[in-house]
């Protein structure tokens, strides 16, 4: 506290602004393109400008994504585990800014918005908790007919690209983390487009995962408009799913199909909408299909014997 | 090693004297055709539990490749007859899924007793329309088509433990599209567990290998199984394309190549049918200094002539560390010297007829782009049959990995030799495809099997061995070897609504 602002005389403190960026393979850089686009609360208040991401920007994220990849998957699942519950700690530390930019992104009041900062809090804590017991509950050994050891393992699949939620309750800050974090959990890397309207909490999230032991390209946050990003995740060769969680207006409704059909193209796999995003409820438990999504089965045998 | 005299042959020569070196030649042992049962003139589809004709005029054959002679004709299924099956498979839908578990189990039951009890029967039918050697069909897929009927039979009452969330639930009508390499076996992989689950079906065989599908149909009969659970409509492409893209159907499951699964993905996009799809492989069998080389050599033809390499999961590139390669190769030439071609039904026969004429032409036509792009073949000297489409097995080496036979998948009996130095190398190389189905490692160190298989971006590693297939392990691809799993507890899952997230 500095002596100004007690001071009965004093002029009103204007207030410290933030300067929205991207944030990629670790950093936090500007869009390439140099532009921005107004942010607006549920009212239509302006509340920030946040970057416009072009295709570019999405290129280089896949770039990033792909390059943590080894490093991501190859860490242990206690220590992505531990990993993802540091994230939930810093997320804790920040409760009241995430409160406010939910607050003004869905619309809600002060005390729900609180409860959806600390659902989203609790939701990086059950993921990070699934890590380092997803192999034993989706894997396992086969009682083959012969004599061979013979195991399944989920890998992770690779980079997922995510477009996040775009409505639903609790779908700026929960919903973002209801489709990252099992990615992650799991070993994935992502690029994410945030919620074209309401990009926000997404771009504080890359604060926090900053300062999370979160390596740099795991996470990769993008704003902008989802209908110039999304088709090159989709189409990209060097993305290996695609989680069109938020593939809804105002790309239209045939835009999710649009996407999968470019996704076909390498064989991505693909979670599709929800058949009407904007009842979707990301308070309810998630149950495990996302965590599920982005894994691959690998079985591997060898004959036993002396 | 003991050094044996090369025998080169020229390329695509295929009248090529018995060879002389063995002593003591195999008396042929053949099976009896008749033992196939009756073959109909002319087949129609088998819908809603009967065998119907056609909508339309157009009827396909289907030959025996081991003799081009034509074993009967069947109908090129028409968008009215799939309609009709799919009409027939939702109909039986409601039934069929409010069936306890219990009771849909024992008709599973029922089909894989029927099959065992059948399995001559279709083992002589499956060689005869396939042109695989009998010694497969009787004692792999046969007794593996049998297995997975009652290792789901035993799924059917226990989906609540599958670990699926409670109570799953069917997702309703499944088409099902299936490849000619192994008709039966592809048929259980996709009807146990469909079945098990509570949904119907409606499956469409290969063009060039319809029969066995439809003596299933029989067999569907004597089990008991309700009308219009399992249909069955017989056509080429138009036929599976009209199947895969009805709007009635909750469920697509493809098994074949990779350009028709991409279009199936795309023809799907937007909507709500779920997908699951088992596409082409290039498989890396890598091979280290170390490895116990007869095994191994035992494994590469295992894993490349096995059912004429007419295997997604072939391992059609051989990697071989560098130290050994001469010596694994003799022993590999020597050994493909003893492989007997020629008649499926002879008991003896190791490598039997190429499944068409059109796919003997592609094989034909990719062993050439070998020769031009500077490969060096060598295949054994082996008569072959004046009648029928047959392939001697043949081997590349000198392969780098930009020749079309290091990156297309031939499905055809032909090996490309690449070599390595390091583990990584292997790793790099065995990666180092758009495939990702399966792999195999050689060697006897098992901290570098373990090392090995982590790294290798394949759905089946099979280390120290290749080609192993069972009911309650898992199969399927990485990467555009395409997505979900057949077989194990996994193979359930594409069949089950087991989230929000899928309704």
């Amino acid at each position: 506290m500095s002596e100004q602002t007690v001071r009965p005389d004093a002029p009103a403190r204007i207030g410290v602004s933030k300067t929205y960026k991207l944030y990629v393979g670790g950093k936090f850089p500007r869009s390439e393109s140099g532009r921005v686009y107004e942010v607006t609360d549920s009212k239509g208040q302006w509340l920030a400008n946040a970057p416009l991401g072009t295709r570019k920007d999405a290129r280089d994220a896949v770039l990033a994504a792909r390059a943590a990849v080894k490093g991501w998957a190859g860490t242990t699942a206690y220590n992505r585990g531990q990993v993802l519950y540091r994230v939930a700690e810093m997320l804790e530390g920040r409760r009241e800014q995430f409160a406010a930019e939910v607050a003004a992104a869905e619309g809600v009041g002060a005390k729900r918005a609180a409860a959806l900062v600390d659902a989203a809090v609790d939701r990086w804590v059950w993921y990070a908790g699934w890590t380092d017991k997803v192999a034993q509950v989706v894997g396992g050994a086969n009682p083959v007919a012969g004599p061979f050891f013979n195991l399944s393992t989920p890998e992770p699949t690779g980079v997922v690209g995510v477009l996040a939620p775009q409505a639903g309750t609790g779908f700026s800050l929960l919903g973002l983390v209801s489709v990252i974090a099992p990615a992650i959990a799991t070993g994935n890397t992502v690029v994410v487009a945030a919620a074209e309207r309401a990009p926000l909490p997404a771009l504080s999230l890359g604060e926090v995962l900053a300062t999370s032991d979160v390596p740099g390209g795991v996470v990769n946050l993008l704003s902008g408009r989802t209908a110039d990003v999304a088709p090159t995740l989709a189409s990209h060769q060097d993305v290996n799913a695609l989680d069109l969680a938020g593939a809804i207006a105002p790309d239209g409704p045939g835009a999710a199909a649009a996407l999968e059909a470019a996704a076909a193209d390498t064989l991505k796999r693909v979670v599709r909408p929800a058949a009407d995003p904007s009842a979707e409820d990301w308070t309810a438990a998630p149950g495990t299909g996302r965590l599920r999504s982005f894994l691959e089965t690998k079985t591997v045998w060898h004959p036993m014997g002396i | 090693m003991a050094k044996t005299k090369k025998t080169e042959t020229p390329a695509g020569d295929a009248r090529q004297p018995v060879r002389t070196g063995s002593l003591f030649a195999y008396a042929p042992a053949p099976e009896s055709p008749a033992a196939a049962g009756e073959i109909a003139t002319s087949y129609g589809h088998f819908i809603g539990g009967e065998f119907v004709g056609s909508s339309g005029s157009e009827a396909l054959k289907t030959v025996n490749p081991a003799t081009e002679q034509v074993l009967a004709e069947f109908a090129q299924g028409t968008e009215e007859d799939v309609d009709r099956a799919v009409r027939a498979a939702r109909k039986a839908f409601a039934d069929w899924s409010a069936l306890p578990g219990s009771e849909r189990a024992k008709y599973l039951f029922r089909i894989a007793r029927i099959v065992q009890e059948r399995s001559r029967e279709l083992a002589v039918l499956e060689s005869i329309d396939n042109g695989k050697p009998i010694r497969e069909t009787r004692d792999v897929d046969l007794p593996l088509v049998a297995a997975h009927f009652f290792y789901y039979a035993g799924w059917a009452d226990k989906l609540d433990f599958a670990g699926y969330g409670p109570n799953p639930r069917p997702l309703g009508v499944a088409a099902q599209v299936i490849p000619w390499n192994f008709p039966l076996l592809m048929l259980a992989w996709k009807v146990a567990p469909a079945l098990a689950t509570g949904n119907t079906v409606v499956l469409k065989p290969a063009e060039t290998t319809p029969l066995t599908a439809l003596r299933f149909a029989e067999i569907c009969r004597q089990a008991g199984l309700p009308a219009g659970v399992v249909n069955i409509v017989t056509g080429d492409g138009r036929t599976g394309a009209a199947l895969t893209a009805h709007p009635d159907v909750d469920k697509v499951a493809f098994t074949g190549s990779t350009p028709v699964g991409r279009a199936i993905a795309r023809q799907l996009a937007g909507t709500r049918t779920r997908l699951s799809l088992e596409l082409g492989g290039k498989a890396a069998n890598i091979v280290f200094d170390d490895a116990p080389l007869d095994q191994a050599v035992e494994g590469i033809v295992n894993g490349i002539f096995f059912n004429q390499g007419h295997v997604c999961c072939a391992g059609s590139r051989l990697l071989v560390q560098e130290s050994v390669q001469d010596e694994l190769l003799e022993a590999l030439k020597r050994r493909m010297g003893t492989l007997r071609v020629g008649d499926p039904l002879d008991k003896n026969t190791d490598v039997g007829a190429i499944n068409s004429a059109a796919q003997l032409a592609r094989i034909t036509e990719l062993a050439a782009a070998g020769e031009q792009e500077g490969a060096e073949r060598w295949a054994p000297e082996c008569e072959l049959p004046g009648a029928g489409y047959w392939f001697r097995p043949t081997l590349f080496t000198g392969v780098s990995q930009a020749h079309r036979i290091a990156r297309e998948e031939i499905f055809g009996p032909v090996l490309s030799v690449l070599t390595f130095r390091t583990p990584a190398e292997a790793v790099e190389k065995a990666n180092n495809t758009p495939y990702g189905l399966s792999a195999g490692i050689w060697t006897e160190k098992g901290s570098r099997i373990l090392w090995m298989a982590n790294r290798l971006r394949a759905g089946v590693v099979w280390a120290n061995t290749f080609n192993k297939f069972d009911p309650t392990s898992p199969f399927g691809g990485y990467k555009e070897s395409g997505y979900g799993r057949e077989g194990g507890r996994h193979g359930l899952e594409p069949y089950l609504n087991v989230e929000a997230l899928d309704v």
